[in-house]
Order: structure tokens, then sequence, then C-alpha cells
């Protein structure tokens, strides 16, 4: 089974967000950038079924030239080789024109299922895995916490849980996965994992090499426009129930939550 | 040129579900701004004779893609009959409820179409007679305002549980136009096999209006059946922090937070959760906030409402208690 896992770079979920003096960007200085946490499970989802049928995983980033720094860890983990679309006209992209650029180096490509997360834990847009899907003409299968491939490799059953039920989708290959927690516990990359990777090959490509225009992407050719980040609305910190025992507590919480907030 | 305000309304088993009348309402509020129509449109399997409802709402107008092969969403039958309605109609602005369905439908919808889609957003306005929204990034770390290209429709996904529903009136009415469903079978390659209910009879917590929270002072999977107790006399859903999901206590689907879920309840009980940022995150557009932890200096009571100062073993069951009493 040919694979494709596409990775993203995003800040530490541990990180302080704060918004950089232009009003539309964040300050990058004393951010750490980590695979996306949903990319993990894609990677070792590939890495378990390419142990399964054999084949090849392919792990795809598109970013900055730090990126490479997620690809090794996905190679260390046991990917076969990585590509990394870098080029300085897809800085400030939206989701619709990364995903543009990821089909453009999908279609170089021999696959059979493509794995990405199913958001980034940074844009929250959750769109890239359904419009590389649509850009592709391929069936997505969108926030995945189980999947099985049929024998013959050819198709796939997966499970996505929505709100009080679990749907239980099945489609052709190829198509294209994006991953949930719960779908496995990924794997740390071993020590010879990660000398090996040192080894394995990793291609960078520009968007020319992509035959793409470079205008049609970065941040004048968004779609989805950004005016002002702002920092979240403040909560200010309330009161601190007062009571003697726990039970006193309790009874003068219920108390506010019903005469004063009104939520009960 | 396009014009008016085109929402997708979402059925669940046949029934037009409460996000519909989120959508709608905020749709209205945007139409009244710009003088234009609402459309309604829905796609289901036998859902024609519940359609109507939407125009008590706010929608002038309500169209339904009536089909055996829409009884439940897959985004190969899904997308192309929603995407016909759109061209067929040409709105301004395309509006969507932001569940797990409406989120995956925008999605593959705005590449098909090829316009922007501001994914999640907890607020719209008309600015210059265009659509922005704030939607919150970083899982709520930050807030961005945006606005769109160009192109048309101007589209996005609202958060669960934010948007004011309006009062229905039930003397409004509007004729259900039937849409024409043009699916090629050789292209639906995805298939629902099963549907797995969810036996637990919760709300999800990405639509509950209570939750109540626990994470690493519960101390383990048997300290949740306290939460448990008051959820059920709250009528609210259980929710969990990563440290307490990641030790294996709680189910994946229960995380609270940045890599979890985002949740916009009216009331969030957190119990012994410390307040990590990354949870923070993830439960600050809750409407009240209440905190119970017995460590005075646990960053949660700087986001909280009320506050609780004591063990939480202690306080959960006369508080359960109490509920009991005063919602009778």
């Amino acid at each position: 089974m040919k694979i494709i896992a596409c990775i993203k770079q995003v800040p530490d979920t541990e990180s302080h967000i704060k918004v950089a003096p232009d009003g539309k960007s964040i300050v990058q200085d004393d951010i750490k950038w980590v695979m996306n946490p949903y990319d993990e499970y894609g990677v070792e989802e590939a890495l378990r079924l390419k142990e399964k049928f054999g084949g090849e995983v392919v792990v795809l980033g598109l970013g900055p030239k730090r990126v490479t720094e997620s690809l090794r860890t996905a190679l260390a983990m046991g990917a076969d080789k990585a590509v990394l679309v870098v080029d300085d006209a897809l800085t400030g992209s939206d989701a619709l024109a990364t995903a543009k650029a990821l089909a453009a180096a999908v279609k170089g490509m021999e696959y059979d299922l493509i794995f990405t997360g199913q958001r980034g834990v940074d844009d929250d847009q959750g769109l890239v895995g359904a419009a590389l899907g649509e850009f592709l003409g391929i069936p997505h299968l969108a926030v995945i916490t189980k999947l099985e491939a049929g024998e013959d490799g050819k198709s796939i059953k997966t499970n996505r849980p929505v709100e009080g039920q679990t749907l239980v989708y099945e489609t052709v290959l190829p198509a294209i996965v994006t991953t949930q927690k719960g779908l496995n516990e990924p794997r740390y990359a071993s020590l010879p994992g990660i000398m090996k990777a040192k080894k394995k090959p990793l291609e960078e490509k520009s968007l020319s090499d992509l035959g793409l225009d470079p205008a049609e992407f970065g941040t004048n050719a968004r779609k989805l426009k950004v005016i002002q980040l702002t920092p979240p609305p403040e909560r200010q910190a309330g009161k601190i129930v007062q009571g003697e025992t726990p039970e006193e507590k309790a009874a003068a919480l219920a108390k506010l939550l019903h005469d004063e907030a009104k939520v009960i | 040129m396009a014009q008016g305000i085109m929402v997708v309304a979402e059925q669940r088993n046949g029934d037009i579900h409460k996000i519909s009348f989120e959508v709608v309402s905020e749709g209205r509020r945007l139409a009244d701004a710009l003088g234009q129509e609402v459309i309604a449109v829905l796609a289901g399997s036998g859902v024609k004779d519940k359609a109507a409802v939407l125009a008590q709402y706010g929608a002038d107008k309500v169209m339904v893609a009536d089909d055996p092969r829409l009884e439940t969403y897959t985004p190969d039958a899904y997308v192309p009959v929603i995407a016909d309605m759109v061209k067929a109609k040409d709105p301004a602005i395309l509006l969507v409820g932001g569940s797990f369905t409406g989120k995956d439908l925008a999605a593959r919808l705005s590449a098909r179409l090829g316009v922007g889609m501001a994914q999640d957003c907890v607020s719209f306005a008309i600015e210059g007679g265009k659509l922005t929204a704030v939607r919150p990034i970083y899982a709520g770390k930050a807030y961005a305002k945006v606005s769109f290209s160009e192109d048309f429709p101007q589209m996005a996904t609202a958060r669960p549980n934010v948007m004011a529903v309006n009062e229905p009136d039930a003397g409004k009415s509007a004729d259900v136009e039937e849409a024409p469903v043009n699916l090629d079978d050789a292209a639906l390659k995805t298939k629902v096999v099963e549907v797995i209910k969810d036996e637990s009879g919760k709300v999800d917590l990405t639509e509950a209006d209570r939750i109540v929270s626990g994470g690493r002072g519960i101390k383990g999977p048997e300290g949740f059946g306290i939460l448990e107790t008051l959820a059920d006399a709250l009528g609210a859903s259980v929710g969990a922090s990563r440290s307490a999901v990641d030790a294996g206590w709680r189910a994946h689907t229960d995380q609270v937070g940045q890599t979890g879920k985002v949740v916009s309840p009216n009331l969030y009980i957190a119990c012994g959760i410390s307040g990590a940022i990354q949870h923070l995150a993830g439960m600050s557009t809750s409407k009240v906030i209440v905190a119970i932890n017995k460590d005075p200096d646990a960053p949660i009571f700087q986001k909280a409402d009320y506050g609780v100062v004591d063990d939480l073993f202690k306080v959960v069951p006369p508080l359960t208690d109490e509920v009991k009493k005063v919602m009778g």
C-alpha cells in the first residue's frame, strides 16, 4: 500500500499565544514548533498499515524550512521518505491555497491512501483534508477514530464519532482520511530510528517545481482575509464561595447559581 | 449579483436539529442588516414535511432535497446536492451550523465552490455590505476577525450553542420548494455501513447546555461516579481534562481542550482541574464557569465566575443534593 501522511508544524499546545504588533499575526519568538498532534495519528496509522500490507510511507510537509525537523521526526518513527513544499511565496496562504499546493505535490506521486490531521491546532479550520480530497477528486472521511483496511487493500472502513452516535463509513481507495485522537497511540522515534532518519531522502519542492503560479498563494491571494487578531476576551476572576464546611459552600454555590447566575 | 443569505439546516435521524434554528436565527439578523432574504435549505430523506418550521425562526424560503441517499450524511452525496442549490440561488452569504456534519460539509463545499470559508465562528456582522466574522484560533488563545475576497458566497460555520435562537413565530410559514437531486450512483463511493448509537443518552459536549468536568484531582476512573451523579441532577454532560483522558480514566471523546472538544455551555463546572492553558482554551467561551479545587492557587480560579476552595469529594455530593432541591 502506498501511503502519504501530511504534516503541519504548529506551536506546542502549552504555548502562550501573543498577538504581534502588526495585529495580524502572532509573536513567534518563544514558540516551540511541533508536529500538529492530530497529524501524529496519521503518521502512526500509515506505519501500521505499511507493517500489515507492505508498501511505502511518504511524509509530506508544507511550510518554512523549520518543518524539516518534524519531517525528520516522522522519518525516525519509520516513514520511508519525506517531501517538503517550501517557497517564500507560500507565507500567509489560507487553507484552500495550502490544499491546492499539497494536491499538486500529491499528483506527482503514487498513492492509495492519504492522511491528514482532522485540524491544525493553530488555525482550527479543519479544511485542508476535505479540500485536498476535492482537488484530487477522491473521497475523504473526516475525524476518524478507527480504521480497518479491507484484506485486498482496496477499501477502508472507518469510525467517525459525531454528536450522539458513531457513523461507520466504507469507501474505496484511493481516499483521504483525517485523523482524530483515539485512533492509535503514536510511537516514539527509537534511537536507531533517529540515526536511520538522517540518511532517508528528503526532497524539497518549490511552487514552480509543482507547476504552480506563486501569485495564487500567500497573504495577498487569501480568499479568507484576516482583518485583525486580538487576545481572547478577558474573563475576570469571580467570587470565592464562602462557608465553614463543604456542605455550607455547596449550599451557597447552588444558591448563587440559581439566584444570581440563573443557570440552574 | 449574488443576493440573499442561504442557511444550511441539519436533520438528524429525520428530525430538524437545534443548530438549524441557531443558524437560521443568525441568518435572519444578517439578512435584516442587508435588507435581503433568508433561504433555508435542508437535505435528508422523508424530511419535506418537517422543513416548514424553519420559517418560524426567520427563513423566508425553504428548499428541501429529499432522497433516500441523503438519509445520513456522506460528503459524496451532500456536497453536490448543496452545491447545486447554491448555484441555483447564487446567495451572497452561505451559513452552516458548526456541528461535526456542518463543518465537514462546509470544508469540502468551500473547495468545490472555490470560496473562502471561516470555520466555527462566534459572531458575525455586516460591514460595508459585506460579511465579517470572528473566530477563535489556537482553540481560543486568540480571536481572528476575518472577511472574504470578492468571491461569492461568503461562507462560514457557526459554533454550536453560541448564536441566539429567535422566538419561533407560529404565524409564519413558507412554501417548501423541492430541490432537484442529481446524484450519479457511480460517483457515490462512500457508504454508511452502520450507525452506532451512543447509549448514554447524554448530549454531546459541543452542544451541551451544562457540563461537569473532571481532571487529575478526580484521582481515578471511579472518582467520576460523583460527577456523573451531579451531572444527572443537572441534566449535564460529563467532560474531562487531557490528563484524565491520557491516564485512561475517560474516553477520548470526553476531552475538553485544545486537542479535544471546544465547548460553550451555559454552565461549566470544573472539578479537580487545575486549569492548564490548553484546557482553558477549550472552555473559556462557557457562559458561567465554576471551579472546585482544593488548591487556592490553581489557575482555573482566575477564569471562574464562582470558585470553591475545598476537597471536591466533600463538596460535590452535598452540591448534588442542593441542586436537586433547587431544580425540584
